[in-house]
């Protein structure tokens, strides 16, 4: 043993409910993680929405100009970032998480450090959000090369997509404990995925919808999200915009609360 | 030790899965700076003993304390204190080794100062100075091995867990794990590790606690639970199966404890064995008595 001794480990002097030091602690191994894989998840979250952009935009704006008062390259750009939020953030929280826990057993070994369950799902979840936060803005830089014209409120849309990314995280680490092996995955994709980002106003306005999907889509974050990315690209009305983002908020806290709990029953036995 | 005297206190502790008793009234206490062996086949319960430990497993029943801390309810101070290094190998493969080693000194909140030294010291721990920047799963089974130990260690924790740590590893690389543990013995690093190689308790254990069927049902140094079940020296004696049996036969009407070994019947206390009886048994090979022998004594268990 040649090398300078270090300080032996030292008892916590006291401990609260949330601790920042375990949340960085996971934040480290992920940044550390995401030095390996930056390249392909830049790639894809560009590539995906210049694909949407190119083909809804030539293939779908070449029959209509203008939809729900915006040129179409500016409601498209705009819906788009949502759809590129919503799967970075639920895919990463479903697949990543699941593979961590049930395959690489990553978790067990973090818990058996001074890290809790909460901590551990407020440290993923966060990271994940923070992530879909910057990719989103994937789109939104697209499409400005493509002719949307920048403002300033453009700035809002990495904490849009943080806060919509949250709730999607935490709903995908909340279904990465509930489903029994990982080709389940297909039910919620197809099942719930789809028509959340479908309905949601993304690539063609709710307006020619019947009714009783108008009423759904009230219900669905990523319509929220879509209608924020949009205010703050355009025009924010402070009194709606702040009920988007309250509707994001609880979004955000319920499927906290689920991630959570299933999550410890799945980790502690 | 925090005035309680052990690094750990386990009284009745209960741990059910449905109908399966995984941990069935365990009680457990280690001296500091001692290693205590808990030594049992598959299944005994040892593992789930670890994951009480660190409050990953909850127990339906008992108390645990670890340095002086109730676990669950204080497992968070304990988890800061202990090391832990678990049987399966969840290293992050596609980190190098010195990155493993930055994140679990993170994780074990070594302060920022010191990170740097403490990475480098758990690498020369681990013997993988040279390979720090080499991909994990390029590194060979043992080199991997000593760095999931070394991962547990980068805190320099007072108290470490080491669930089975060479199991599945060639002899010589068992033999290199065997001296680093044998350290951490020396440094005062209170030290529990589950087993079920009889030679690794054997060589590392101060204490060994023999489990069956998620209980202790015996606890001593290795020589004492050998004076105690199986005495110093055994005979084994090969043969036919009825020549077996008659082997067993006679040490049992001379009240001596035998066992079947493979393809041999052995005598044991054969320090005990009288020259009239010596005559009856015939040509045998003597060769110390091991825990093993009183391991099956105990359990009429095999260990495999």
């Amino acid at each position: 043993m040649t090398t300078e001794r270090t300080a032996p480990a030292r008892p916590m002097t006291r401990v609260r409910w949330l601790e920042m030091s375990a949340v960085t602690g996971v934040w480290k191994r992920e940044t550390t993680l995401f030095r390996r894989y930056w390249l392909s998840t830049t790639f894809s979250s560009v590539v995906e929405p210049t694909i949407y952009l190119l083909a809804f935009g030539f293939g779908f704006g070449s029959l209509v100009s203008v939809v729900a008062g915006y040129r179409y390259i500016e409601f498209l750009g705009t819906g788009v970032v949502a759809t590129a939020v919503l799967f970075s953030s639920a895919f990463a929280g479903m697949f990543a998480t699941f593979i961590r826990r049930v395959f690489q057993k990553s978790y067990d070994a973090i818990l058996a450090t001074p890290v809790d369950v909460h901590e551990l799902v407020a440290a993923e979840a966060s990271w994940i959000a923070a992530k879909a936060g910057v990719y989103g803005c994937a789109p939104l830089l697209v499409a400005i090369a493509f002719g949307l014209d920048p403002s300033w409120g453009m700035f809002l849309v990495p904490l849009i997509g943080f806060l919509t990314g949250l709730g999607f995280a935490l709903f995908g680490i909340w279904v990465s404990a509930i489903v029994p092996s990982i080709d389940s995955f297909n039910y919620i994709i197809s099942g719930v995925l789809t028509p959340l980002f479908l309905v949601a106003g993304t690539f063609f306005p709710l307006d020619g919808l019947p009714q009783w999907a108008r009423a759904l889509a009230q219900v669905n974050p990523l319509y929220h999200c879509v209608q924020l990315v949009r205010d703050a690209a355009f025009h924010v009305r402070p009194l709606d915009d702040l009920y988007h983002a309250a509707v994001l908020a609880v979004f955000a806290a319920l499927m906290g609360f689920l991630a959570e709990r299933k999550m410890r029953a799945r980790l502690i036995d | 030790m925090d005035g309680t005297g052990v690094a750990l206190r386990v009284s009745g502790a209960v741990k059910r899965y449905g109908a399966v008793t995984a941990v069935d009234g365990l009680d457990l206490d280690i001296r500091p700076g001692t290693c205590l062996g808990l030594l049992g086949p598959n299944g005994a319960g040892k593992s789930t003993t670890m994951r009480l430990l660190t409050g990953q497993s909850r127990a339906d029943a008992g108390t645990i304390e670890v340095m002086g801390y109730r676990i669950p309810d204080q497992s968070k101070q304990a988890r800061a204190l202990m090391g832990v290094v678990p049987q399966q190998d969840n290293l992050d493969i596609e980190l190098t080794a010195r990155q493993n080693l930055e994140v679990f000194a993170h994780l074990y909140r070594v302060p920022a100062q010191s990170r740097r030294a403490a990475v480098d010291w758990a690498l020369d721990l681990a013997h993988l100075t040279d390979r720090a920047d080499t991909k994990t799963e390029k590194l060979s089974g043992g080199m991997r091995r000593r760095l999931l130990i070394a991962r547990g260690l980068v805190h320099r924790p007072k108290f470490v867990l080491l669930d089975e740590p060479t199991v599945g590893l060639d002899p010589q690389v068992r033999q290199e794990l065997w001296s680093l543990v044998d350290g951490l013995r020396s440094e005062g690093v209170t030290v529990l590790m589950s087993t079920h190689y009889i030679e690794e308790a054997e060589r590392l254990a101060d204490d060994v606690a023999v489990m069956s069927h998620g209980r202790v049902i015996a606890r001593g140094r290795p020589s004492e639970l050998l004076d105690e079940h199986a005495g110093r020296t055994a005979v084994e004696y090969y043969g036919t199966p009825q020549r077996l049996q008659e082997v067993q036969d006679i040490a049992t009407a001379a009240g001596l404890p035998s066992r079947r070994n493979g393809p041999a019947v052995s005598v044991l206390r054969a320090d005990r064995i009288s020259a009239e009886v010596a005559d009856k048994l015939g040509d045998g090979v003597h060769r110390p008595a091991s825990l093993e022998d009183v391991f099956v004594l105990l359990t009429g268990e095999v260990i495999e």
